[in-house]
């Protein structure tokens, strides 16, 4: 398997990358980790004729915790995710999540970035992004905006940043209560049969809050702002738990493939959105 | 296509080469390089019989661009131990039968070498975990395991005598 | 004994002969990154091959045209079949007694086909021009059912074969139909089985899989236009079979052919084959002069080269009341691709399939077979099998549980009452061979002591109780299995492929400082050979292993052999290897006579010399022998120590084994966790432990691969689904479940060392093991039967048919 050729570029700041892509329109493709690109190019799925390269952006990385804000550079790595004692603390939830995420070495080089804003809707982070009710920073050449992660997907590779933006950073609030991301996959390596992220918090016996969303059952993340609602107020109690994963059934829309077909993959979301609330109500 | 020089360095000796972006760094390493330790063996990133060592990380050298790896340090099988001296890890596979045909071995040894890094002293469950981009198809692995538990109990040996 | 000698037994031990746990020589290199597999060449000049496949399964190509390839620079010719027309080499013979296009001649007939050959100067150039030639498809109807194809009115997949009723294995009665193969009594047999107590019947399929070595197939053809000798270093797992083959195909006389296997990636049988990127990069190499590569890529593997099983067998079992089993009956629709390209002995179209009796005492068996093409890669190769052993294995270790399940017996119990015992070897089976040697009982007696049978059934009752009371989500599968395998192929009287007889050969020579090198028709393919085969020969020359050099794989060096496959290596390669060495130790104890001044008669073997009779004190070691041999004149006796043997095995060998897989599934997710594995193995004398656990730990991973996953899948177009590793289960270490291991040994009564051969028993056990386990779970809730694999989906549908999502 042999890419086409491109023309490569190594922009050392934001200003200079979305140049870049302005010169060279639909023809440029930023590149991150590049495991999901490198592969497409080398299968000549994907034609690009000018490849940026934005691992020399110093601006695109790091980890910031402040006060109850978190802000990730694009270029952060799902390994610095994992490793980071910082956001263990803050929101544990992204390092059982990024454990999950491939295997050891495509973690070394995956970026949180590139995993959230390629649009691949069998990616981890989307969804728990969308959970977390993420802000995703993008960059232009007429400034900077915000999109919300629970608006940003459009449909599989669609989103709402355009080809000539950068997403540059991911904010969030860091996490209180209980959390799960529980996901089902054919072995290590592959993308979920179905996964959910979920947030619980709770006022005494009561659950106070709750966030959920679901990856790889349609051809975007799913948040089920319906699925948390019918948790909040209730004991968490098996009726609530039942009318969740009824809610969340109603706004996945899976597809056949290898990992099974339409009714399995419903059957198993409910089992994991079940398993995900109750480790999460476990850990509130 | 035009070529770019490369600058890489490669088992501590500094490279400079023309290629073209889009070239494979498994191919740099192995073809223009003649560093024919790490293999190809599916491609698509999940066999991890490319892995080298790059700056510090394991990665898998078929889904990494030339272009990219311009100003990297890396460390591949050769570059972990020859017959002046075998690394512990290279020891500690022919010792345990840890191989078989030897195609994925060298990528198991980079990758192991880098786990051992990072978690020196790993239970089974955290080598099966942190090995699992790495696939063999002869040993079943429990061997593979046994000499990578084997290495980190030596190193550690070695460590402590050290103190 | 003089003081100065050693005892035996220390002796003995210095050899590192058999029994050794010998390290292997082989790792030096491999841990160090050191090996030379066939990628890893570099040649000045070297061009590169790459092909244009066919994106359909079935089509005809209208035009192919490849003037913008041509074109790019770097590209030196692009290949069609009409080039290679005129040397007679756009077809090439199968080693099933078929033919198979090497570029597609007028039609394309699977996913993948070779179209045309892009030779250009490097990989990258030749990946760009495969993008740029142009081919014109008319797409044809698509079989991929193999019972389809053999409706009247199914499209016609052969045109050449058209009208051409009668095959390599006899006649064919349909356009897609390439051999009937018939074993047994059939009248005797359906006269049991239509008067049984008891018949259990079941379709048990074995699906499409494939070896997947880690390593892909490839080769470097170099031409030397001014020797006129043409060498091929390549993934040949039968070096001197595609020595012949390459000359009878292309007219180049056999000594100006030199085949090199070098170092090789696995093989597990997807490297006994000819691919038509072999022949093409010959080709290539004599049109250019220069020497040309060709490796495929992981995707190119699994669509085009070797796949394995695609068995649909449709079974009886009949038995008495009391479960003592009378009789089998077997038809089997195999499929094989657009071209018949199995690699069994000639005389077995559906290789050893007639061992599906298995274990047992089953006194009248029938079984057909009946071969099918459809719009899918050829092959059928023997996936760490000796050819469509694992299929009889699985048949009847399936059949063995549907029927105990049908007598309400318990099937640890019923295999032990039917097993062949002990006295009744060596036993005549009712489809016609000779089993060796076997005490079944004894092995299983073991097995089931050691994973406490008794207790995992009342731990899996339990379970099930708690299952009904809402307790847990979890149930418990024990997966049986006794195999008995058939490996050693083969006899010549009945082996050859292609007119070649299956002997294979070794040929020894002592240096005069008393060290050797022993070459050997075989290869190695991770199995260690280097090591083991010097351990043969280090107990029975008295020479070291250490200083034993075995060398395979360069047919202008190696005698000639059939190469390694089908677990053939140590119960015939093996036996070459101790049958030479006795040729070397008998012309020893002549020079040790002589040099001592006594009769031959008068000395005897003792470890690693020849000691004379009654006088202990007086010896020479092999050493000594050895340098005697050199610059002794003994009369009636050439110089030199030399030997050579062909090794025509009188029988097979017959390996077996006992198997328990425990298993955790988990009803409403399908996922399967295996808790425990216990395998005994039975591969006779046991050469170097070391190696065979190692041997077994593989075969058990590939078998938990296959059972419980990997598949080669197709859609109603002939699309393959399963491309990549994505999608083609290779298990991680995560996946991989530890195993234990244990043995019996009961050698092999016409083997010189005992030994049967293992490397396959884990697989050919381990698929039923595996999967017996899922069935079992569900046993109690009215599972009779479900095709593999067992990945999460189908266990889940098991669950959801049997009404346990409520």
């Amino acid at each position: 398997m042999i890419p086409g050729s491109f023309e490569y570029h190594r922009p050392d700041s934001v200003a200079s990358a979305l140049e870049i892509l302005a010169e060279y329109g639909d023809e440029a493709r930023a590149i991150a980790g590049g495991h999901s690109l490198i592969p497409m190019m080398k299968l000549r799925m994907a034609d690009v004729g000018h490849l940026v390269d934005l691992q020399a952006i110093a601006d695109l990385k790091g980890i910031t915790v402040q006060g109850d804000t978190i802000i990730i550079g694009a270029m952060t790595t799902q390994q610095e995710l994992i490793s980071s004692a910082e956001l263990a603390s803050a929101a544990p939830i992204l390092r059982e999540a990024s454990l999950q995420i491939a295997d050891p070495q495509v973690r070394y080089v995956g970026t949180i970035g590139g995993n959230v804003a390629n649009g691949d809707p069998g990616n981890d982070l989307p969804g728990l992004m969308q959970c977390l009710d993420a802000q995703y920073t993008l960059a232009g050449r007429d400034g900077t905006r915000e999109v919300a992660a629970r608006d940003f997907y459009e449909a599989a590779y669609f989103t709402a940043r355009e080809d000539d933006e950068i997403l540059v950073s991911i904010k969030f609030r860091a996490t209180t209560g209980g959390y799960a991301y529980e996901k089902q996959k054919r072995k290590i390596g592959d993308y979920a049969t179905a996964a959910a992220a979920v947030l619980i918090a709770k006022d005494g016996a009561t659950c106070s809050f709750a966030s959920i969303a679901m990856t790889n059952l349609s051809d975007t993340p799913v948040w089920c702002e319906a699925a948390a609602d019918a948790l909040v107020g209730s004991s968490l109690d098996q009726a609530a738990i039942d009318a969740a994963v009824a809610a969340m059934l109603e706004t996945i829309d899976p597809q056949e493939d290898n990992r099974g077909p339409v009714e399995f993959k419903n059957h198993v979301a409910g089992v994991i959105l079940r398993r995900a609330i109750e480790r999460a109500a476990s850990r509130a | 296509m035009s070529k770019m020089q490369i600058n890489i360095t490669v088992n501590g000796k500094k490279q400079e080469l023309l290629a073209e972006p889009r070239e494979l760094l498994i191919h740099v390493l192995r073809e223009r390089l003649g560093v024919t330790g790490p293999h190809v063996g599916c491609d698509t990133s999940h066999c991890g019989a490319c892995t080298v060592d790059m700056d510090g990380k394991s990665v898998k050298a078929c889904t990494v661009f030339a272009a990219q790896a311009n100003g990297a340090d890396i460390t591949t099988i050769e570059g972990l131990g020859g017959p002046d001296g075998l690394h512990v890890l290279q020891q500690m596979f022919k010792e345990h039968h840890g191989l078989q045909c030897g195609f994925c071995t060298p990528g198991m040894i980079t990758r192991a070498y880098r786990l051992l890094q990072e978690i020196p002293n790993p239970s089974e469950e955290e080598v099966r975990f942190g090995m699992a981009g790495n696939l063999c198809r002869c040993t079943g692995y429990q061997n593979i395991v046994k000499a990578i538990l084997a290495a980190a109990a030596e190193l550690n040996a070695a460590k402590e005598a050290a103190q | 004994m003089n003081e100065m000698t050693p005892p035996k037994t220390e002796r003995a031990a210095a050899l590192k002969g058999l029994g050794s746990a010998r390290k292997r020589v082989e790792d030096a290199r491999f841990t160090q990154g050191k090996g030379n597999y066939v990628d890893d060449l570099k040649m000045p000049g070297m061009l590169f091959g790459d092909f244009v496949r066919s994106p359909y399964a079935h089509a005809r190509i209208k035009s192919i045209n490849a003037d913008k390839a041509k074109a790019i620079p770097g590209v030196v010719a692009v290949l069609t079949a009409d080039d290679l027309r005129p040397l007679n080499l756009h077809w090439m013979p199968t080693l099933a007694g078929d033919k198979q296009m090497v570029l597609a001649d007028g039609k394309v007939l699977f996913q993948g086909q070779e179209v045309a050959f892009v030779v250009a100067e490097d990989r990258y150039v030749a990946a760009d021009a495969v993008e740029l030639v142009e081919v014109d498809y008319e797409e044809l109807p698509v079989v991929v059912d193999p019972f389809k194809a053999q409706a009247s009115d199914a499209p016609v997949l052969r045109e050449d074969l058209e009208g051409n009723m009668e095959g390599a294995h006899g006649p064919r009665r349909h356009h897609n139909h390439i051999f009937t193969w018939e074993q047994g009594d059939k009248d005797a047999t359906e006269a049991v089985v239509g008067s049984a107590d008891v018949v259990a019947e079941e379709m048990v399929y074995y699906h499409r899989t494939h070896p997947c070595p880690l390593e892909t197939c490839g080769c470097v053809a170099s031409m030397d236009k001014v020797n006129g000798k043409l060498t091929v270093w390549g993934t040949f797992q039968a070096p001197h079979a595609v020595r012949t083959v390459a000359s009878l195909i292309s007219g180049i006389a056999e000594h100006n052919i030199r085949i090199i296997s070098p170092d090789i990636g696995g093989g597990f049988g997807n490297k006994v084959g000819v691919y038509p990127g072999y022949i093409c990069s010959i080709v290539a190499s004599i049109v250019t002069g220069v020497p040309v590569k060709w490796v495929e890529d992981r995707m190119e593997n699994l669509m085009a080269t070797a796949f394995a099983r695609d068995y649909w067998m449709q079974g009886k079992i009949a038995a008495t009341k009391d479960g003592r089993i009378t009789g089998l009956w077997c038809h089997v629709t195999a499929d094989h691709g657009a071209f018949d390209a199995c690699a069994d002995p000639t005389k077995f179209p559906a290789g050893f399939f007639n061992i599906c009796t298995g274990s047992y005492d089953i006194p009248t068996a029938y079984l057909a077979v009946d071969g099918v093409y459809t719009n899918k890669a050829p092959g059928g190769v023997a996936y760490r099998c000796s050819f469509r052993v694992t299929e009889a294995a699985y048949f009847i270790e399936r059949m063995i549980e549907i029927l105990a399940l049908k007598l309400d017996m318990d099937p640890a119990e019923l295999r032990a009452k039917n097993f062949i015992r002990k006295e009744q070897f060596p036993y005549q089976s009712a489809l016609g061979w000779e089993y060796d040697s076997g005490d079944y009982q004894t092995a299983w007696d073991k097995a089931l002591k050691a994973v406490d049978y008794e207790g995992l059934r009342r731990e899996q009752a339990e379970r099930v109780d708690a299952f009904k009371r809402g307790e847990t989500r979890k149930l418990i599968g024990i997966g049986l299995t006794h195999f008995t395998e058939i490996v050693g192929a083969g006899p010549v009287k009945n082996c050859d492929i292609l007119g070649l007889g299956m002997f294979d050969s070794c040929e020894i020579r002592i240096h005069p400082t008393g060290s050797a090198i022993a070459r050997l028709g075989t290869i190695s393919q991770g199995q260690g050979h280097a090591t083991t085969f010097a351990q043969i020969l280090a107990s029975e020359i008295g020479i070291p292993a250490d200083d034993i050099t075995v060398e395979e794989g360069d047919t202008d060096t190696a005698p000639y052999g059939l190469g390694t496959y089908g677990s053939r290596s140590t119960p015939v390669a093996g036996a070459a290897t101790a049958m030479a060495g006795r040729k070397i130790r008998a012309k020893a104890q002549m020079i040790a006579a002589y040099l001592l001044e006594v009769h031959d008669d008068d000395v005897e073997w003792d470890v690693d010399r020849f000691v004379v009779k009654g006088a202990p004190q007086r010896f020479k070691t092999m050493k000594e022998i050895a340098f005697a041999s050199y610059n002794q004149a003994i009369p009636g006796v050439e110089p030199g120590l030399e030997a050579v043997s062909y090794y025509d095995p009188p029988n097979m060998t017959y390996p077996f084994g006992a198997y328990v897989c425990v298993m955790e599934v988990d009803v409403d997710t399908g996922e399967a966790d295996i808790r425990k594995f216990y395998a005994l193995d039975d591969c006779g004398t046991r050469i170097n432990p070391m190696i065979i656990e190692g041997q077994v730990h593989g075969g058990l991973t590939e078998a938990l691969a296959i059972a419980m996953g990997q598949e080669i899948a197709y859609d109603e177009l002939g699309n393959v689904k399963t491309g990549t590793l994505m999608d083609f289960f290779v298990p991680t270490s995560w996946e991989t479940p530890y195993y234990t291991t244990d043995h019996t040994v009961t050698p092999s009564p016409h083997h010189p060392i005992g030994a049967k051969g293992v490397g396959e028993s884990p697989n050919v056990g381990g698929v039923p093991a595996f999967s017996n386990a899922v069935h079992d779970a569900f046993r109690t809730f009215g599972l009779t039967h479900t095709h593999m694999p067992h990945d999460h989906w189908r266990i889940w549908k098991i669950a959801h048919d049997l009404g346990l999502h409520g």
